[in-house]
């Protein structure tokens, strides 16, 4: 917080262009974008949270109906995206590396890499999906379960399809939030060529990319979670 | 201004506190730029507040509405008025309207948003965009909701438990719940900006203890929005997932569990209430400051029970299902945790009187709804915690003793907080005075009406009648027209301050910078304010409701703003 | 409970005085201290009004164990109660081991209850004084809650699980049986009775209970608990023949003449009624939404037949009470046909 008696227009002859007016500073401006993203992926924890929650309780409920539910997908798909996702962090690091360093033009070229790799998981979740549906594992009026069962549980099939339903509810919500990071690194890519960021001020590059990351561990567990439950033991 | 005269009567009401003309030319937040745009495309967060005050009141005239319904439903033991389809629907719908539209934005939205960067002499909020987008945000959300009652309504109870909203009910279920979901983020976007505004844009010298109380609390509520707020989005969207898609996630029949559903309705929507009534208690805090002339008694403790209740108040949710069927053992914790949430409110109450203890009290509208606040949430609080034990709440769970309950606190705290607040800082938003006997009088109508309504409503429930009724046996009838008697006083004092606020806009007096000779950043501007909030930045100096130090009390008394200097 | 205000609900179980103790001591602690902040508000108020207008209040002055007299007397009152209370709840729920078992079922809108011995009953329960009982509850669609008022007891039917109260009468009368917990509908109708009765009275009423009862009578036990009557609205309720009634009134619907909705007609006989039980969707009265689910293997052929009887039995020109008629349909009265079975 600045400490000098800043006259509001006084000081408004060296601003730098992208200070906003209700700071006095790019380094408040900074420190309050940086925290209220801090905060805002403390809104995401607690959303996914619910779910995780939900998860958790039914799968210590029904375990041998999510262990054969989580059977049906495929866990090398789901690993290849896994390091796609974690591939993406780094060209994302790199992006702000590169605005630091003021290599303006590499900014744009990691910010794209970053988006080619975010549609890559997008387009690898798709085919995931469209099996999904070729089965009628979807859950819903179609749903339908013709693979292992087991006697203990008679209501084998209706326990799965709580199963699909948390997959595609928390698998869909993060492909969302892959999309409008997606989005959000579009508009980055454009306003780089603009050269609106160099070492001096890069704050929305910084607070993309915690949100970029935090995706990412949010995929890091839905992985384990979803696709590797009793680590596909036949 | 310079009569001296003139500066020494610093009562809203008196007649000869007509500041200079030169007071109407002054550029502020209001006369800046004009024009539907220049408000629509708003970043100001004291316009925002004025959209805000706009859309929120108009959600309180149709929550309003439908509570007129259920109470002349209520004149009669037979369920005469309408079907008990409709019924359902009013009440379903008062609670969705009062609880998301109106209880949970009025303080922090309106008042918090127009007082947070004045308190804290700042220039706006951190996030002026994202304030906008709030506003916006929930509107739509109401948008949402006016379409589903237009259409008929929802008439799941507002607490849409399941599976009776996901499998059994046959109205706009999903709309309400797509409403009442964006409006989360509404809430959100306001907390978040709180939060980082009052870490990072606080004035030179202010520290985090000489912070108002008012700034306490809505920090406090802002970390409840932000825990609290995103699980109950996740949940109403898995009810509306759940409800187009049939999934099985609370159904019985699929394997799912609508205990679970309670449980994260509950985890945002106990915590909920205090997102209600701390800002309420932060509303009052100002308010005894201000009209006793005395610093709050034991400011740090006021502090940190604000906090402390906002903590606690997640660890207590589990006191809306002692006779749901969860364990006994767990009961008795949230039994326990409940009773001890109530001791910082306890303590609060306490320190509100004891700062009239040798204080200089005025009798100022503001200070008779804050006085009344203080009795009203104080029976509100002991009957809460008198259903917090057990042994009580088997028997009065889901009575009109809860009904009555939770009105002390939501009506009788934080609409009695946020009317006293509106009363108290009016002159700052508007630059004008209202008329004090017409205002007295609203304030008595308020306190009188809502006692006549809904002290039989304890009695109600004590004798055993269930909530959500729409008939009842002949017996409750005496009491249930005493509270809808009283409802209609209540009424009328809710329509007076509209119509004198509406007046005063027009032909109010002008008020000065500090129209109550109170301490505090927001009185040290000018009324209403310039559109950065101060012509120049303040320094902070001293701890908050300093009275008593001889600068201050020359200040309080003399109306030309006074800028601090570093010393 | 002829009172015009009654202040004080009825107190017939063992737990009902353990609970209007707490919550009389309760109160007492709420009363007092509202009125005391209200009196301190008051004489402060009065004691200390501002006398010029620049006057303001002395400094903080105030002795340590005042703030922390005033945190720690509320914590111990709260304990206190929090041990009481909680003592009296583990005795509402904790049934003793001589209990006798009911059980309990609930659906929108209505309660059925079976005794011990199997006996049956819809929207009352009869139940003896000084015997503890245990009440299982279920649900069969959404949340209930079994409320007594008089005994003090509450708890929820929750559908997929089993949930269970005890209470023990003490006092011979009829009490309030609410559901609690909003169900939907008519959940202001869900409501009946709970009879406590002398032992020995609950043991004739008992044995005179289910002898004798004729196909009529157990059509129309039937009628109530598969709660065809929440869409098929007794004639002269409210919302019968409005637009809240999902389904056709049945009165007067036997023997006469009825068009379907592909436009065909034809008179509602014993086998028109069963097939529209077991396969609703068939031949639909036109006006009306084909909303009914089947009752195939729901209900048993004899079932079946008494049901029957008691539909046949709502038209006038039947004899009813009789055991069922063989299976030809009387000749269609020239009554004229009822309009409300011809939609809104």
């Amino acid at each position: 917080m600045s400490t000098s008696l800043t006259d509001t227009h006084a000081a408004a002859g060296h601003h730098h262009p992208s200070l906003q007016h209700q700071f006095d500073s790019l380094e408040q401006q900074k420190e309050s974008s940086t925290l209220g993203m801090w905060l805002f992926l403390v809104t995401e924890i607690m959303f996914f949270g619910g779910l995780f929650l939900a998860y958790v309780i039914y799968r210590s409920r029904y375990p041998s109906a999510f262990m054969a539910a989580s059977h049906t997908l495929d866990w090398k798909l789901g690993a290849a995206n896994t390091a796609v996702l974690i591939l993406s962090s780094l060209t994302m690091a790199l992006a702000i590396w590169a605005a630091q360093v003021n290599k303006p033009k590499l900014i744009g070229v990691f910010l794209l890499v970053t988006m080619a790799l975010g549609l890559t998981f997008l387009g690898v979740k798709t085919i995931e999906y469209k099996d999904k549906f070729t089965h009628h594992h979807v859950p819903g009026p179609n749903f339908q379960w013709h693979e292992r069962s087991d006697p203990n549980d008679p209501d084998f099939a209706d326990h799965t399809e709580i199963f699909f339903s948390l997959y595609f509810i928390m698998t869909g919500l993060h492909a969302i939030h892959m999309i409008c990071g997606i989005g959000v690194l579009g508009a980055l890519v454009v306003l780089s060529r603009k050269g609106r960021y160099g070492p001096e001020y890069h704050n929305p590059l910084e607070c993309t990319g915690l949100y970029w990351h935090f995706v990412d561990i949010v995929w890091i567990f839905l992985f384990p979670l979803l696709y590797l439950l009793g680590a596909h033991a036949k | 201004m310079k009569d001296r005269d003139a500066m020494n009567t610093t009562r809203a009401v008196e007649p000869d506190l007509i500041p200079p003309d030169d007071m109407i030319d002054r550029p502020n937040y209001l006369n800046t730029e004009y024009g539907l745009k220049s408000w629509l495309l708003t970043r100001d967060h004291k316009r925002i507040a004025i959209l805000y005050l706009i859309s929120v009141t108009v959600f309180f005239a149709l929550g309003s509405l439908f509570a007129l319904l259920i109470r002349l439903e209520l004149l009669t033991p037979e369920g005469d008025l309408m079907q008990p389809d409709t019924y359902n629907r009013v009440f379903t719908m008062h609670g969705v309207v009062m609880v998301f539209f109106f209880l949970i934005p009025a303080i922090p939205a309106v008042l918090g948003n127009f007082l947070v960067p004045l308190m804290i002499g700042a220039k706006d909020l951190a996030f002026p965009k994202l304030n906008l987008a709030s506003w916006y945000v929930y509107n739509l959300g109401g948008l949402f909701t006016l379409w589903a009652i237009v259409n008929g309504g929802v008439d799941t109870g507002w607490t849409f438990y399941t599976p009776l909203s996901t499998h059994y009910s046959n109205s706009y279920v999903i709309a309400t719940g797509i409403g009442v979901f964006i409006n989360g983020f509404s809430s959100i976007f306001t907390g978040l900006n709180f939060i980082v505004t009052i870490h990072r844009m606080r004035a030179p010298g202010l520290t985090w203890f000489r912070l108002p109380l008012f700034i306490w609390s809505h920090y406090a509520t802002s970390l409840i929005i932000v825990l609290g707020t995103p699980v109950i989005a996740i949940t109403l969207l898995l009810v509306v997932a759940e409800r187009v898609l049939h999934l099985g996630i609370f159904d019985p029949r699929l394997g799912g569990d609508p205990i679970l559903y309670q449980h994260l309705f509950w985890f945002y929507s106990h915590p909920a209430v205090y997102i209600m009534i701390l800002p309420a208690m932060g509303v009052i805090s100002e308010l005894v400051a201000a009209f006793a002339r005395k610093r709050v008694f034991g400011y740090r403790i006021v502090a940190f029970a604000s906090i402390g209740i906002a903590v606690l108040g997640f660890l207590v949710w589990g006191h809306h299902m002692f006779v749901s069927g969860q364990s006994l053992y767990a009961s008795t914790i949230f039994s326990i945790l409940s009773m001890l949430v109530a001791v910082p409110s306890a303590i609060k109450v306490f320190n509100w009187t004891a700062t009239l203890y040798e204080g200089s009290v005025s009798y100022e509208t503001p200070m008779l709804y804050a006085l009344g606040f203080i009795g009203l949430f104080t029976l509100g609080g002991l009957t809460g915690t008198m259903i917090a034990t057990l042994g009580i709440d088997v028997h009065l769970h889901d009575t009109y003793f809860i009904v009555a309950h939770f009105h002390y606190i939501m009506v009788g705290g934080t609409i009695m907080a946020y009317l006293g607040g509106l009363h108290y800082w009016w002159p700052k938003i508007s630059g004008r005075l209202y008329p004090g006997f017409l205002s007295r009088l609203s304030a008595l109508l308020v306190f009188v009406g809502f006692n006549l309504t809904f002290f039989p409503q304890f009695v109600l429930g004590y004798l055993g009648m269930p909530r959500r009724y729409w008939s009842y046996p002949p017996e409750f009838q005496v009491l249930n027209v005493l509270s809808t008697a009283g409802a209609s006083i209540l009424g009328v004092g809710y329509l007076l301050p509209l119509f004198y606020f509406a007046w005063s806009i027009r032909y109010g007096r002008r008020a000065s910078e500090n129209p109550w000779g109170a301490v505090g950043l927001e009185w040290d501007t000018t009324s209403p304010p310039p559109t950065e909030n101060f012509h120049t930045i303040p320094v902070v100096t001293r701890e908050p409701y300093d009275y008593t130090s001889e600068e201050v009390h020359r200040r309080t008394t003399q109306e030309e703003p006074v800028v601090y200097q570093l010393d | 409970m002829e009172q015009q205000l009654p202040l004080f609900p009825e107190s017939a179980s063992t737990v009902a005085p353990q609970v209007d103790a707490l919550f009389f001591v309760w109160s007492a602690v709420s009363i007092f201290f509202t009125i005391l902040i209200a009196a301190l508000i008051v004489y402060f108020m009065a004691r200390y009004r501002r006398r010029s207008v620049d006057e303001v209040g002395l400094p903080e002055r105030a002795p340590a164990w005042l703030e922390i007299g005033w945190s720690v007397i509320p914590l111990v009152i709260m304990l206190a109660m929090f041990f009481w209370g909680t003592r009296v709840f583990f005795d509402i729920y904790r049934a003793p081991k001589t209990a006798v078992e009911y059980w309990t079922v609930g659906k929108q809108w209505m309660w059925k209850f079976q005794h011990p011995d199997g006996h049956r009953e819809i929207n009352t329960l009869h139940v003896p004084i000084g015997v503890p009982v245990r009440l299982h509850i279920q649900s069969e669609d959404v949340i209930h809650s079994v409320y007594i008022p008089a005994f003090r007891v509450k708890q929820d039917a929750v559908p997929g699980r089993e949930t269970s109260v005890f209470f023990q009468a003490t006092k011979p009368g009829t009490y309030h049986l609410f559901c609690a917990e909003y169900c939907g509908g008519e959940h202001s109708k869900m409501i009946g009775s709970v009879i406590a009765m002398e032992p020995e009275q609950y043991e004739a009423w008992l044995a005179g209970g289910p002898a004798g009862k004729t196909m009529v009578a157990s059509g129309a036990d039937l009628f109530q608990s598969l709660a065809c009557y929440t869409c098929h609205r007794p004639a002269g309720t409210i919302g019968a023949a409005t637009a809240a009634a999902r389904a056709p009134q049945l009165e007067g619907l036997y023997g006469n003449q009825v068009r379907l909705m592909d436009g065909r007609t034809l008179v509602a006989d014993d086998n028109y009624i069963r097939e529209s039980i077991l396969n609703p969707a068939a031949k639909i009265v036109t006006g009306w939404q084909p909303i009914m689910p089947t009752y195939q293997g729901q209900v048993s052929e004899e079932q079946l037949a008494q049901l029957v009887a008691y539909v046949r039995s709502l038209s006038s020109g039947a004899p009813a009470g009789t055991a069922p008629a063989a299976p030809t349909p009387p000749v269609a009265p020239a009554a004229p046909a009822p309009a409300q079975t011809e939609g809104q």
